[in-house]
Protein backbone atom coordinates (compact mmCIF):
# COMPACT_ATOMS: atom_id res chain seq x y z
CA UNK A 1 0.00 0.00 0.00
CA UNK A 2 3.00 2.44 1.11
CA UNK A 3 4.47 1.63 -1.98
CA UNK A 4 1.62 2.18 -4.14
CA UNK A 5 0.52 5.58 -2.80
CA UNK A 6 5.06 6.32 -3.56
CA UNK A 7 4.21 5.25 -6.77
CA UNK A 8 0.83 7.49 -7.40
CA UNK A 9 3.29 10.58 -5.84
CA UNK A 10 6.01 9.65 -8.20
CA UNK A 11 3.72 9.49 -10.92
CA UNK A 12 2.04 12.63 -10.41
CA UNK A 13 4.97 14.20 -9.80
CA UNK A 14 6.56 13.24 -13.11
CA UNK A 15 3.13 14.66 -15.04
CA UNK A 16 3.56 18.12 -13.12
CA UNK A 17 6.73 18.84 -13.64
CA UNK A 18 6.68 17.70 -17.36
CA UNK A 19 3.66 19.87 -17.97
CA UNK A 20 5.66 22.46 -16.74
CA UNK A 21 8.64 21.86 -19.22
CA UNK A 22 8.67 23.85 -21.79
CA UNK A 23 11.08 21.87 -24.07
CA UNK A 24 8.64 18.74 -23.68
CA UNK A 25 7.44 18.71 -27.17
CA UNK A 26 3.97 17.34 -28.30
CA UNK A 27 3.48 17.61 -31.87
CA UNK A 28 -0.27 17.19 -33.76
CA UNK A 29 0.93 13.59 -34.68
CA UNK A 30 1.15 12.29 -31.49
CA UNK A 31 4.73 11.88 -32.02
CA UNK A 32 6.26 12.73 -28.29
CA UNK A 33 9.74 13.63 -27.31
CA UNK A 34 11.27 11.15 -24.82
CA UNK A 35 10.94 12.89 -21.16
CA UNK A 36 14.53 13.01 -21.99
CA UNK A 37 15.06 14.20 -25.25
CA UNK A 38 16.33 10.59 -26.00
CA UNK A 39 19.73 11.99 -24.02
CA UNK A 40 20.04 14.97 -26.26
CA UNK A 41 20.89 17.84 -26.26
CA UNK A 42 18.95 20.62 -29.08
CA UNK A 43 18.13 23.70 -29.23
CA UNK A 44 15.17 25.07 -27.67
CA UNK A 45 11.96 24.46 -28.79
CA UNK A 46 13.07 20.77 -30.16
CA UNK A 47 12.84 17.43 -28.81
CA UNK A 48 14.07 14.07 -29.59
CA UNK A 49 12.65 10.70 -29.40
CA UNK A 50 13.94 7.28 -30.02
CA UNK A 51 11.84 5.64 -33.23
CA UNK A 52 13.56 2.82 -32.67
CA UNK A 53 16.38 0.86 -31.55
CA UNK A 54 18.90 -2.19 -31.35
CA UNK A 55 18.47 -2.72 -35.58
CA UNK A 56 22.58 -3.28 -35.98
CA UNK A 57 24.76 -1.43 -37.54
CA UNK A 58 22.38 1.44 -38.92
CA UNK A 59 24.46 3.62 -41.51
CA UNK A 60 22.27 5.62 -44.06
CA UNK A 61 18.59 5.85 -43.79
CA UNK A 62 15.63 7.23 -46.12
CA UNK A 63 12.17 7.90 -45.60
CA UNK A 64 9.44 7.20 -47.85
CA UNK A 65 6.52 9.40 -48.67
CA UNK A 66 4.16 7.64 -46.26
CA UNK A 67 6.32 8.04 -43.20
CA UNK A 68 8.24 4.55 -43.50
CA UNK A 69 11.98 4.47 -43.06
CA UNK A 70 14.69 1.97 -44.81
CA UNK A 71 17.86 1.54 -42.99
CA UNK A 72 21.27 0.00 -44.68
CA UNK A 73 22.89 -2.23 -42.31
CA UNK A 74 26.64 -2.79 -42.15
CA UNK A 75 26.38 -6.16 -40.71
CA UNK A 76 23.68 -8.54 -41.20
CA UNK A 77 21.31 -9.23 -39.32
CA UNK A 78 19.27 -12.50 -39.06
CA UNK A 79 20.83 -12.25 -43.08
CA UNK A 80 19.39 -9.36 -44.13
CA UNK A 81 20.93 -5.86 -44.76
CA UNK A 82 17.92 -3.26 -45.27
CA UNK A 83 15.18 -3.09 -42.07
CA UNK A 84 12.05 -1.79 -42.94
CA UNK A 85 10.29 0.54 -40.28
CA UNK A 86 6.85 1.33 -40.34
CA UNK A 87 4.87 3.28 -37.80
CA UNK A 88 0.97 2.05 -37.69
CA UNK A 89 -0.48 3.24 -34.79
CA UNK A 90 1.28 6.56 -35.45
CA UNK A 91 2.57 6.86 -31.65
CA UNK A 92 6.26 7.88 -32.95
CA UNK A 93 7.88 4.71 -32.04
CA UNK A 94 8.50 2.28 -35.26
CA UNK A 95 7.86 -1.26 -36.06
CA UNK A 96 10.39 -3.51 -38.14
CA UNK A 97 7.83 -4.48 -40.97
CA UNK A 98 10.33 -6.66 -42.97
CA UNK A 99 14.10 -7.01 -43.68
CA UNK A 100 15.37 -7.94 -47.13
CA UNK A 101 18.58 -7.89 -48.89
CA UNK A 102 21.33 -9.87 -48.03
CA UNK A 103 24.26 -7.31 -48.24
CA UNK A 104 25.75 -5.13 -45.98
CA UNK A 105 26.66 -1.87 -47.37
CA UNK A 106 25.80 1.93 -46.36
CA UNK A 107 24.04 4.02 -49.26
CA UNK A 108 20.51 4.13 -49.39
CA UNK A 109 18.36 6.56 -50.96
CA UNK A 110 14.62 7.00 -52.66
CA UNK A 111 13.57 8.81 -55.90
CA UNK A 112 9.92 8.65 -57.10
CA UNK A 113 9.32 4.76 -57.07
CA UNK A 114 11.96 3.38 -56.86
CA UNK A 115 14.66 2.42 -53.78
CA UNK A 116 18.18 2.37 -54.33
CA UNK A 117 20.65 0.43 -51.84
CA UNK A 118 24.88 -0.40 -52.28
CA UNK A 119 26.92 -2.75 -51.00
CA UNK A 120 30.49 -2.19 -50.97
CA UNK A 121 30.98 -2.94 -54.81
CA UNK A 122 27.17 -2.75 -56.32
CA UNK A 123 23.93 -0.81 -56.27
CA UNK A 124 20.51 -2.40 -56.71
CA UNK A 125 17.32 -0.66 -56.96
CA UNK A 126 13.65 -1.91 -56.01
CA UNK A 127 10.37 -0.93 -57.24
CA UNK A 128 8.15 0.70 -54.46
CA UNK A 129 4.41 0.28 -54.46
CA UNK A 130 1.63 2.86 -53.78
CA UNK A 131 2.42 2.67 -49.65
CA UNK A 132 6.16 2.87 -50.28
CA UNK A 133 7.24 -1.09 -49.53
CA UNK A 134 9.32 -2.65 -51.73
CA UNK A 135 7.52 -4.56 -54.09
CA UNK A 136 10.41 -7.09 -55.38
CA UNK A 137 13.06 -7.37 -52.28
CA UNK A 138 14.23 -10.87 -53.36
CA UNK A 139 15.05 -9.63 -56.92
CA UNK A 140 16.07 -5.92 -57.64
CA UNK A 141 17.29 -4.79 -60.30
CA UNK A 142 21.66 -4.40 -59.80
CA UNK A 143 22.17 -1.09 -61.99
CA UNK A 144 25.61 -1.27 -61.11
CA UNK A 145 28.41 -3.79 -59.94
CA UNK A 146 32.22 -4.45 -59.92
CA UNK A 147 33.18 -1.30 -58.14
CA UNK A 148 36.46 -1.48 -55.95
CA UNK A 149 35.88 -3.08 -52.35
CA UNK A 150 39.48 -2.65 -51.08
CA UNK A 151 38.45 -3.00 -47.35
CA UNK A 152 39.39 0.47 -46.08
CA UNK A 153 37.28 3.48 -47.50
CA UNK A 154 34.55 1.00 -49.40
CA UNK A 155 31.30 2.14 -48.44
CA UNK A 156 29.47 3.61 -51.54
CA UNK A 157 27.29 6.44 -50.57
CA UNK A 158 24.33 7.62 -53.51
CA UNK A 159 22.50 10.38 -54.31
CA UNK A 160 20.10 10.85 -57.02
CA UNK A 161 19.44 13.94 -59.54
CA UNK A 162 16.68 14.55 -61.54
CA UNK A 163 17.89 13.69 -64.86
CA UNK A 164 17.79 9.80 -64.63
CA UNK A 165 21.38 9.49 -63.09
CA UNK A 166 22.54 8.13 -59.66
CA UNK A 167 25.80 9.41 -58.09
CA UNK A 168 28.16 7.00 -55.97
CA UNK A 169 31.32 7.63 -53.96
CA UNK A 170 34.31 5.47 -54.73
CA UNK A 171 36.37 6.20 -51.56
CA UNK A 172 40.12 5.58 -52.16
CA UNK A 173 41.52 2.66 -50.43
CA UNK A 174 44.40 4.76 -49.43
CA UNK A 175 45.66 7.31 -46.72
CA UNK A 176 47.71 10.12 -48.98
CA UNK A 177 48.34 7.51 -52.31
CA UNK A 178 51.52 6.37 -50.76
CA UNK A 179 53.38 3.23 -52.52
CA UNK A 180 52.71 1.26 -49.03
CA UNK A 181 49.81 3.18 -47.41
CA UNK A 182 50.37 4.84 -44.29
CA UNK A 183 53.80 3.85 -43.97
CA UNK A 184 56.25 6.64 -42.50
CA UNK A 185 59.22 7.59 -45.75
CA UNK A 186 57.10 5.53 -48.18
CA UNK A 187 56.55 8.31 -51.39
CA UNK A 188 53.55 9.73 -52.77
CA UNK A 189 52.55 7.89 -56.19
CA UNK A 190 52.85 10.64 -58.95
CA UNK A 191 50.57 10.36 -60.56
CA UNK A 192 47.83 8.53 -58.23
CA UNK A 193 46.89 5.46 -60.24
CA UNK A 194 43.85 5.12 -57.77
CA UNK A 195 42.37 8.07 -59.44
CA UNK A 196 41.38 6.06 -62.18
CA UNK A 197 38.96 4.05 -59.96
CA UNK A 198 38.47 5.52 -57.05
CA UNK A 199 38.90 8.94 -55.14
CA UNK A 200 35.61 9.98 -56.75
CA UNK A 201 32.32 10.36 -57.86
CA UNK A 202 30.80 8.52 -60.61
CA UNK A 203 27.49 8.73 -62.28
CA UNK A 204 25.57 6.10 -63.72
CA UNK A 205 21.68 5.92 -65.29
CA UNK A 206 19.23 4.80 -63.02
CA UNK A 207 17.54 2.14 -64.76
CA UNK A 208 20.30 -0.01 -66.59
CA UNK A 209 21.30 -3.19 -65.73
CA UNK A 210 25.01 -4.09 -64.32
CA UNK A 211 26.78 -1.05 -65.34
CA UNK A 212 30.57 -0.45 -64.30
CA UNK A 213 33.56 1.64 -64.53
CA UNK A 214 33.19 0.96 -68.49
CA UNK A 215 30.12 3.01 -68.87
CA UNK A 216 29.95 5.30 -65.83
CA UNK A 217 31.15 8.93 -65.83
CA UNK A 218 33.84 10.03 -62.91
CA UNK A 219 32.09 13.22 -62.28
CA UNK A 220 34.14 14.85 -60.24
CA UNK A 221 37.39 13.49 -58.46
CA UNK A 222 40.60 13.99 -56.03
CA UNK A 223 37.85 13.83 -53.15
CA UNK A 224 39.17 10.77 -50.76
CA UNK A 225 36.58 9.58 -49.13
CA UNK A 226 32.63 11.31 -49.35
CA UNK A 227 30.39 9.43 -47.16
CA UNK A 228 27.93 12.18 -46.81
CA UNK A 229 26.38 13.70 -50.15
CA UNK A 230 23.03 14.80 -51.10
CA UNK A 231 21.66 16.64 -54.31
CA UNK A 232 20.25 20.21 -53.52
CA UNK A 233 17.16 20.87 -55.22
CA UNK A 234 17.03 24.52 -54.95
CA UNK A 235 20.51 24.84 -57.22
CA UNK A 236 20.10 20.80 -58.90
CA UNK A 237 23.95 19.83 -57.87
CA UNK A 238 25.59 17.37 -55.90
CA UNK A 239 26.90 18.87 -52.59
CA UNK A 240 29.28 15.96 -50.45
CA UNK A 241 31.55 15.77 -47.17
CA UNK A 242 34.60 14.25 -47.32
CA UNK A 243 36.81 12.54 -44.93
CA UNK A 244 39.69 14.23 -44.67
CA UNK A 245 43.37 12.90 -44.69
CA UNK A 246 45.14 11.22 -41.36
CA UNK A 247 48.21 10.55 -39.20
CA UNK A 248 50.06 13.78 -40.27
CA UNK A 249 52.18 13.36 -37.05
CA UNK A 250 52.87 9.73 -37.36
CA UNK A 251 54.05 9.79 -40.73
CA UNK A 252 55.94 12.99 -40.75
CA UNK A 253 56.88 14.29 -37.17
CA UNK A 254 59.58 15.93 -38.14
CA UNK A 255 56.80 18.68 -39.92
CA UNK A 256 53.80 18.06 -37.59
CA UNK A 257 53.61 17.77 -33.84
CA UNK A 258 50.35 15.96 -32.02
CA UNK A 259 48.56 18.63 -31.77
CA UNK A 260 48.81 20.32 -35.51
CA UNK A 261 47.90 16.77 -36.44
CA UNK A 262 45.00 16.26 -34.34
CA UNK A 263 43.32 19.67 -36.05
CA UNK A 264 44.82 19.30 -39.46
CA UNK A 265 43.45 18.95 -42.38
CA UNK A 266 39.81 20.43 -42.63
CA UNK A 267 36.77 18.17 -42.87
CA UNK A 268 35.28 19.81 -46.11
CA UNK A 269 32.13 20.15 -47.80
CA UNK A 270 32.02 20.75 -51.84
CA UNK A 271 29.29 22.31 -53.96
CA UNK A 272 30.43 19.72 -57.07
CA UNK A 273 30.19 20.53 -60.65
CA UNK A 274 30.75 17.77 -63.39
CA UNK A 275 34.46 17.70 -63.93
CA UNK A 276 35.97 18.95 -60.45
CA UNK A 277 38.62 18.00 -58.80
CA UNK A 278 39.22 18.51 -55.08
CA UNK A 279 42.67 17.83 -55.25
CA UNK A 280 42.89 14.63 -53.27
CA UNK A 281 46.06 13.22 -52.40
CA UNK A 282 47.87 15.94 -53.66
CA UNK A 283 46.78 18.78 -50.88
CA UNK A 284 44.61 19.22 -48.02
CA UNK A 285 42.56 22.25 -47.14
CA UNK A 286 43.90 24.31 -43.80
CA UNK A 287 40.95 26.18 -42.21
CA UNK A 288 43.39 27.67 -40.34
CA UNK A 289 45.78 29.14 -43.15
CA UNK A 290 42.55 29.42 -45.22
CA UNK A 291 43.98 27.58 -48.29
CA UNK A 292 44.70 24.11 -49.99
CA UNK A 293 48.13 23.17 -48.77
CA UNK A 294 50.96 20.54 -50.78
CA UNK A 295 50.30 17.02 -49.20
CA UNK A 296 53.94 16.15 -47.38
CA UNK A 297 53.85 12.73 -49.57
CA UNK A 298 54.03 15.79 -52.83
CA UNK A 299 56.50 18.10 -51.09
CA UNK A 300 54.41 19.96 -48.83
CA UNK A 301 55.84 21.31 -45.58
CA UNK A 302 52.61 22.14 -44.11
CA UNK A 303 52.97 25.97 -45.71
CA UNK A 304 53.60 25.30 -49.54
CA UNK A 305 50.34 26.08 -51.41
CA UNK A 306 48.86 23.95 -53.85
CA UNK A 307 46.06 22.73 -56.19
CA UNK A 308 45.76 25.62 -57.85
CA UNK A 309 43.17 23.67 -60.46
CA UNK A 310 41.71 22.37 -57.74
CA UNK A 311 38.35 23.58 -55.87
CA UNK A 312 37.87 25.26 -52.61
CA UNK A 313 35.19 23.81 -49.85
CA UNK A 314 32.45 25.58 -49.51
CA UNK A 315 32.59 24.44 -45.43
CA UNK A 316 36.05 23.44 -43.60
CA UNK A 317 35.18 21.85 -40.47
CA UNK A 318 37.47 20.82 -37.87
CA UNK A 319 40.06 17.94 -38.37
CA UNK A 320 38.84 14.33 -37.98
CA UNK A 321 35.58 14.17 -37.21
CA UNK A 322 33.94 12.07 -39.99
CA UNK A 323 30.96 13.64 -41.86
CA UNK A 324 29.24 10.08 -42.70
CA UNK A 325 25.24 12.32 -43.70
CA UNK A 326 24.80 15.36 -45.19
CA UNK A 327 21.39 16.30 -45.76
CA UNK A 328 19.39 19.96 -46.96
CA UNK A 329 16.40 20.37 -44.99
CA UNK A 330 13.39 21.14 -47.45
CA UNK A 331 10.19 21.08 -44.73
CA UNK A 332 8.23 23.17 -42.77
CA UNK A 333 8.68 22.13 -39.37
CA UNK A 334 11.38 23.59 -38.30
CA UNK A 335 11.94 27.23 -37.80
CA UNK A 336 12.68 29.44 -41.07
CA UNK A 337 16.28 29.56 -40.29
CA UNK A 338 16.71 25.72 -41.22
CA UNK A 339 14.61 25.84 -44.36
CA UNK A 340 17.46 24.83 -47.12
CA UNK A 341 20.12 24.97 -44.88
CA UNK A 342 22.43 21.47 -44.53
CA UNK A 343 22.71 18.95 -41.58
CA UNK A 344 25.59 17.09 -41.29
CA UNK A 345 26.35 14.14 -39.27
CA UNK A 346 29.27 13.23 -37.63
CA UNK A 347 30.20 9.93 -37.14
CA UNK A 348 33.50 11.52 -34.67
CA UNK A 349 37.01 11.34 -34.67
CA UNK A 350 39.64 8.76 -34.11
CA UNK A 351 42.81 10.32 -35.37
CA UNK A 352 42.71 12.79 -32.49
CA UNK A 353 44.91 10.57 -29.99
CA UNK A 354 46.24 11.65 -27.47
CA UNK A 355 44.00 14.58 -27.27
CA UNK A 356 40.14 13.88 -26.44
CA UNK A 357 38.17 12.98 -29.85
CA UNK A 358 35.50 15.11 -31.44
CA UNK A 359 32.69 15.31 -33.22
CA UNK A 360 30.03 13.21 -32.52
CA UNK A 361 26.61 15.36 -33.03
CA UNK A 362 25.07 16.41 -35.72
CA UNK A 363 25.98 20.14 -36.69
CA UNK A 364 23.56 22.82 -38.54
CA UNK A 365 24.67 25.39 -41.54
CA UNK A 366 22.37 27.93 -42.61
CA UNK A 367 22.39 28.19 -46.81
CA UNK A 368 20.84 31.18 -48.98
CA UNK A 369 21.35 30.48 -52.96
CA UNK A 370 23.05 27.37 -52.33
CA UNK A 371 25.62 28.89 -50.08
CA UNK A 372 26.78 28.96 -46.38
CA UNK A 373 25.16 32.09 -45.23
CA UNK A 374 26.32 31.24 -41.61
CA UNK A 375 28.70 29.64 -39.39
CA UNK A 376 28.26 26.30 -38.73
CA UNK A 377 26.46 25.23 -35.04
CA UNK A 378 25.89 21.99 -33.20
CA UNK A 379 22.57 21.08 -33.78
CA UNK A 380 22.24 17.75 -31.63
CA UNK A 381 24.74 16.68 -28.97
CA UNK A 382 25.24 14.03 -26.42
CA UNK A 383 25.21 10.64 -28.87
CA UNK A 384 27.94 9.47 -27.38
CA UNK A 385 26.70 9.69 -23.56
CA UNK A 386 29.89 10.81 -21.91
CA UNK A 387 31.26 14.37 -21.60
CA UNK A 388 33.99 13.95 -23.62
CA UNK A 389 35.28 11.09 -25.94
CA UNK A 390 38.68 9.84 -25.05
CA UNK A 391 38.33 6.82 -27.24
CA UNK A 392 35.85 6.18 -29.73
CA UNK A 393 35.20 2.60 -28.46
CA UNK A 394 33.73 5.17 -25.11
CA UNK A 395 31.13 6.21 -27.67
CA UNK A 396 27.58 4.35 -26.74
CA UNK A 397 25.62 6.07 -30.35
CA UNK A 398 27.66 7.85 -32.90
CA UNK A 399 25.81 9.29 -35.89
CA UNK A 400 25.22 8.22 -39.49
CA UNK A 401 22.71 8.74 -41.27
CA UNK A 402 20.10 11.50 -42.20
CA UNK A 403 16.55 11.30 -43.36
CA UNK A 404 13.62 14.05 -43.33
CA UNK A 405 10.19 12.52 -42.63
CA UNK A 406 7.25 13.87 -44.56
CA UNK A 407 6.15 15.60 -41.82
CA UNK A 408 9.54 17.54 -41.34
CA UNK A 409 10.87 15.64 -38.81
CA UNK A 410 14.30 14.91 -38.60
CA UNK A 411 15.89 11.36 -38.18
CA UNK A 412 19.40 10.29 -37.38
CA UNK A 413 20.65 7.04 -37.28
CA UNK A 414 23.23 5.56 -35.16
CA UNK A 415 25.66 2.75 -36.26
CA UNK A 416 26.22 1.49 -32.67
CA UNK A 417 23.55 0.27 -31.36
CA UNK A 418 21.23 0.88 -34.20
CA UNK A 419 19.11 3.66 -32.77
CA UNK A 420 16.87 5.72 -35.08
CA UNK A 421 16.21 9.23 -33.52
CA UNK A 422 13.45 11.55 -34.68
CA UNK A 423 13.70 15.12 -33.57
CA UNK A 424 10.87 17.36 -33.66
CA UNK A 425 9.72 20.68 -33.50
CA UNK A 426 6.89 22.54 -32.08
CA UNK A 427 7.59 25.61 -29.86
CA UNK A 428 5.41 28.81 -30.48
CA UNK B 1 76.03 -3.92 -33.73
CA UNK B 2 77.97 -4.94 -30.96
CA UNK B 3 75.09 -3.07 -28.80
CA UNK B 4 72.46 -4.94 -29.98
CA UNK B 5 74.18 -8.35 -29.19
CA UNK B 6 75.14 -7.02 -25.65
CA UNK B 7 71.32 -5.55 -25.18
CA UNK B 8 69.98 -8.92 -26.58
CA UNK B 9 72.49 -10.93 -24.20
CA UNK B 10 70.51 -9.24 -21.45
CA UNK B 11 67.34 -9.58 -22.77
CA UNK B 12 67.67 -12.99 -22.90
CA UNK B 13 69.26 -13.76 -19.70
CA UNK B 14 65.93 -11.53 -18.01
CA UNK B 15 63.84 -13.22 -20.24
CA UNK B 16 64.92 -16.47 -18.37
CA UNK B 17 64.42 -15.00 -15.53
CA UNK B 18 61.36 -13.94 -15.80
CA UNK B 19 60.07 -16.96 -16.55
CA UNK B 20 61.46 -18.73 -13.35
CA UNK B 21 60.08 -15.99 -11.07
CA UNK B 22 56.93 -16.15 -11.77
CA UNK B 23 55.60 -13.38 -9.66
CA UNK B 24 53.51 -10.52 -10.53
CA UNK B 25 55.33 -7.73 -10.59
CA UNK B 26 57.09 -6.35 -13.83
CA UNK B 27 60.74 -7.74 -13.93
CA UNK B 28 63.32 -4.73 -14.24
CA UNK B 29 64.48 -5.70 -18.06
CA UNK B 30 61.24 -6.24 -19.12
CA UNK B 31 60.06 -2.63 -17.13
CA UNK B 32 63.46 -0.77 -19.25
CA UNK B 33 62.14 -2.31 -22.82
CA UNK B 34 58.36 -1.46 -21.98
CA UNK B 35 59.33 2.19 -21.36
CA UNK B 36 61.26 2.33 -24.76
CA UNK B 37 58.77 0.77 -26.39
CA UNK B 38 56.18 3.31 -25.22
CA UNK B 39 58.02 5.67 -26.92
CA UNK B 40 57.64 4.03 -30.41
CA UNK B 41 54.31 2.94 -29.51
CA UNK B 42 53.27 6.88 -28.85
CA UNK B 43 54.76 7.63 -32.37
CA UNK B 44 53.81 5.02 -34.38
CA UNK B 45 50.94 3.37 -33.45
CA UNK B 46 49.17 5.35 -30.83
CA UNK B 47 47.11 6.88 -33.70
CA UNK B 48 45.19 4.03 -35.03
CA UNK B 49 45.41 1.69 -31.79
CA UNK B 50 44.72 4.57 -29.27
CA UNK B 51 46.76 5.55 -26.28
CA UNK B 52 45.20 2.98 -24.30
CA UNK B 53 44.76 -0.11 -26.75
CA UNK B 54 41.28 0.07 -27.17
CA UNK B 55 41.24 0.44 -30.90
CA UNK B 56 38.83 2.07 -32.94
CA UNK B 57 35.60 0.11 -33.58
CA UNK B 58 35.47 -1.47 -37.04
CA UNK B 59 38.79 0.41 -38.03
CA UNK B 60 42.02 -0.66 -35.96
CA UNK B 61 41.39 -3.84 -33.42
CA UNK B 62 42.03 -3.18 -29.93
CA UNK B 63 45.16 -4.88 -28.56
CA UNK B 64 43.97 -4.69 -24.63
CA UNK B 65 42.95 -8.32 -24.65
CA UNK B 66 43.51 -9.49 -27.95
CA UNK B 67 44.23 -12.88 -28.15
CA UNK B 68 46.75 -12.72 -30.59
CA UNK B 69 49.08 -9.75 -28.66
CA UNK B 70 48.92 -11.53 -25.54
CA UNK B 71 49.82 -15.07 -27.26
CA UNK B 72 52.92 -17.21 -27.94
CA UNK B 73 52.98 -16.69 -31.58
CA UNK B 74 55.83 -14.07 -31.91
CA UNK B 75 56.88 -14.78 -35.09
CA UNK B 76 53.29 -13.76 -35.99
CA UNK B 77 53.43 -10.07 -34.19
CA UNK B 78 56.89 -9.73 -35.32
CA UNK B 79 55.55 -10.06 -39.11
CA UNK B 80 52.55 -7.67 -38.27
CA UNK B 81 54.85 -5.18 -36.98
CA UNK B 82 57.21 -5.45 -39.81
CA UNK B 83 54.95 -5.86 -43.21
CA UNK B 84 52.09 -4.06 -41.63
CA UNK B 85 48.74 -5.69 -42.09
CA UNK B 86 45.79 -5.36 -44.89
CA UNK B 87 44.49 -8.62 -45.21
CA UNK B 88 40.90 -9.23 -44.39
CA UNK B 89 41.19 -11.42 -41.23
CA UNK B 90 38.74 -11.88 -38.42
CA UNK B 91 40.80 -10.73 -35.27
CA UNK B 92 38.61 -12.12 -32.05
CA UNK B 93 35.30 -12.03 -33.53
CA UNK B 94 35.74 -9.00 -35.25
CA UNK B 95 36.87 -7.08 -39.46
CA UNK B 96 39.03 -4.04 -39.24
CA UNK B 97 38.98 -1.73 -42.63
CA UNK B 98 42.12 0.21 -42.04
CA UNK B 99 45.18 -0.66 -43.81
CA UNK B 100 48.31 -0.93 -40.79
CA UNK B 101 51.23 0.80 -41.64
CA UNK B 102 54.42 -0.93 -42.04
CA UNK B 103 57.48 -0.55 -40.04
CA UNK B 104 60.27 -2.04 -41.58
CA UNK B 105 63.16 0.65 -40.50
CA UNK B 106 62.77 -0.42 -36.63
CA UNK B 107 65.55 -2.09 -35.15
CA UNK B 108 65.26 -6.00 -33.95
CA UNK B 109 65.38 -4.39 -30.47
CA UNK B 110 62.52 -1.77 -31.04
CA UNK B 111 60.15 -3.84 -32.54
CA UNK B 112 61.12 -6.47 -29.17
CA UNK B 113 60.03 -3.05 -27.24
CA UNK B 114 57.24 -2.21 -28.35
CA UNK B 115 55.85 -5.84 -28.49
CA UNK B 116 56.78 -6.01 -24.84
CA UNK B 117 55.25 -2.36 -24.25
CA UNK B 118 52.06 -4.05 -25.80
CA UNK B 119 51.87 -7.63 -24.52
CA UNK B 120 52.43 -5.99 -20.61
CA UNK B 121 49.96 -2.75 -20.62
CA UNK B 122 46.14 -2.05 -19.94
CA UNK B 123 45.99 -5.29 -18.31
CA UNK B 124 48.02 -7.85 -20.63
CA UNK B 125 50.61 -9.75 -19.43
CA UNK B 126 52.81 -12.12 -21.50
CA UNK B 127 56.13 -13.93 -21.97
CA UNK B 128 59.26 -11.14 -22.80
CA UNK B 129 59.83 -10.86 -26.56
CA UNK B 130 63.92 -10.49 -26.73
CA UNK B 131 65.79 -8.53 -30.14
CA UNK B 132 67.71 -12.20 -30.21
CA UNK B 133 63.93 -14.03 -31.07
CA UNK B 134 62.83 -10.53 -33.68
CA UNK B 135 65.99 -11.33 -35.45
CA UNK B 136 65.45 -14.87 -35.75
CA UNK B 137 61.85 -14.33 -36.81
CA UNK B 138 62.94 -11.53 -39.24
CA UNK B 139 65.22 -14.11 -41.33
CA UNK B 140 61.86 -16.17 -42.12
CA UNK B 141 59.65 -13.41 -43.13
CA UNK B 142 60.12 -12.55 -46.66
C1 LIG C 1 47.27 3.11 -39.70
C2 LIG C 1 46.75 2.52 -38.51
C3 LIG C 1 47.65 1.60 -37.71
C4 LIG C 1 48.88 1.88 -37.17
C5 LIG C 1 49.67 3.17 -37.25
C6 LIG C 1 49.28 0.68 -36.48
N1 LIG C 1 48.31 -0.27 -36.61
FE1 LIG C 1 48.34 -2.13 -35.81
N2 LIG C 1 46.69 -2.62 -36.85
C7 LIG C 1 45.94 -1.74 -37.58
C8 LIG C 1 44.90 -2.47 -38.25
C9 LIG C 1 43.85 -1.85 -39.16
C10 LIG C 1 45.04 -3.82 -37.90
C11 LIG C 1 44.20 -4.98 -38.40
C12 LIG C 1 44.52 -5.21 -39.86
C13 LIG C 1 43.71 -6.28 -40.50
O1 LIG C 1 42.65 -6.66 -40.01
O2 LIG C 1 44.15 -6.73 -41.56
C14 LIG C 1 46.17 -3.87 -36.98
C15 LIG C 1 46.60 -5.03 -36.35
C16 LIG C 1 47.58 -5.05 -35.38
C17 LIG C 1 47.93 -6.20 -34.59
C18 LIG C 1 47.26 -7.55 -34.64
C19 LIG C 1 46.11 -7.53 -33.67
C20 LIG C 1 45.46 -8.86 -33.46
O3 LIG C 1 44.80 -8.99 -32.42
O4 LIG C 1 45.59 -9.75 -34.31
C21 LIG C 1 48.95 -5.82 -33.76
C22 LIG C 1 49.67 -6.69 -32.76
C23 LIG C 1 49.23 -4.44 -34.05
N3 LIG C 1 48.36 -3.99 -35.03
C24 LIG C 1 50.20 -3.69 -33.42
C25 LIG C 1 50.62 -2.43 -33.84
C26 LIG C 1 51.80 -1.77 -33.38
C27 LIG C 1 52.72 -2.29 -32.30
C28 LIG C 1 51.88 -0.62 -34.07
C29 LIG C 1 53.00 0.42 -34.02
C30 LIG C 1 54.33 -0.06 -34.32
C31 LIG C 1 50.75 -0.54 -34.96
N4 LIG C 1 50.00 -1.65 -34.80
C32 LIG C 1 50.46 0.54 -35.80
C33 LIG C 1 46.15 -0.39 -37.71
C34 LIG C 1 47.31 0.25 -37.35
Amino acid sequence: MKKMFLIFLLTSLSFVSNANDSTKVNITNQAVADADNAGLTLPSGFGALIAADNLGRARHIVATKQGGIYVKLERLVGGKGIVYLTDANKDGKMEIETSFGNYIGTGIAIKDNYLYASSNEDVFRYQLDENGKVTNPNNPQRIVKGLWDKRQHASKSIALDNAGNIYVNIGAPSNSCQEVDRTKGSKGMYPCPILDSAGGIWQFKIDQTDQGYHNGVRYATGLRNVVGLDWNQQQNKLYVTMHGRDMLYTLYPDMFDTTVSAELPSETMYAINKGDDAGWPYVYYDHFQKKKVLSPEYGGDGKKAGGEKAIDPIVAFPAHMAPNALLFYTGNQFPAKYKNGAFVAFHGSWNRSPLPQEGYYVVFIPFENGKPSGQWEVFANGFSGTEMVKNPRDAKHRPCGLTEGPDGSLYISDDVKGTIYRIVYNAK
Amino acid sequence: MKYVYCLSLILVLSSALVSRSATNTVQPAIKASMDRGKIIYLQRCMACHQADGSGVPRLNPPLDGASTVKGNDKLKLVRIIIKGMTDRVEIDGEYYDNNMSANPDLTDTQIADVLNYIRNSWGNKASLVTAVEVKAARTKIK
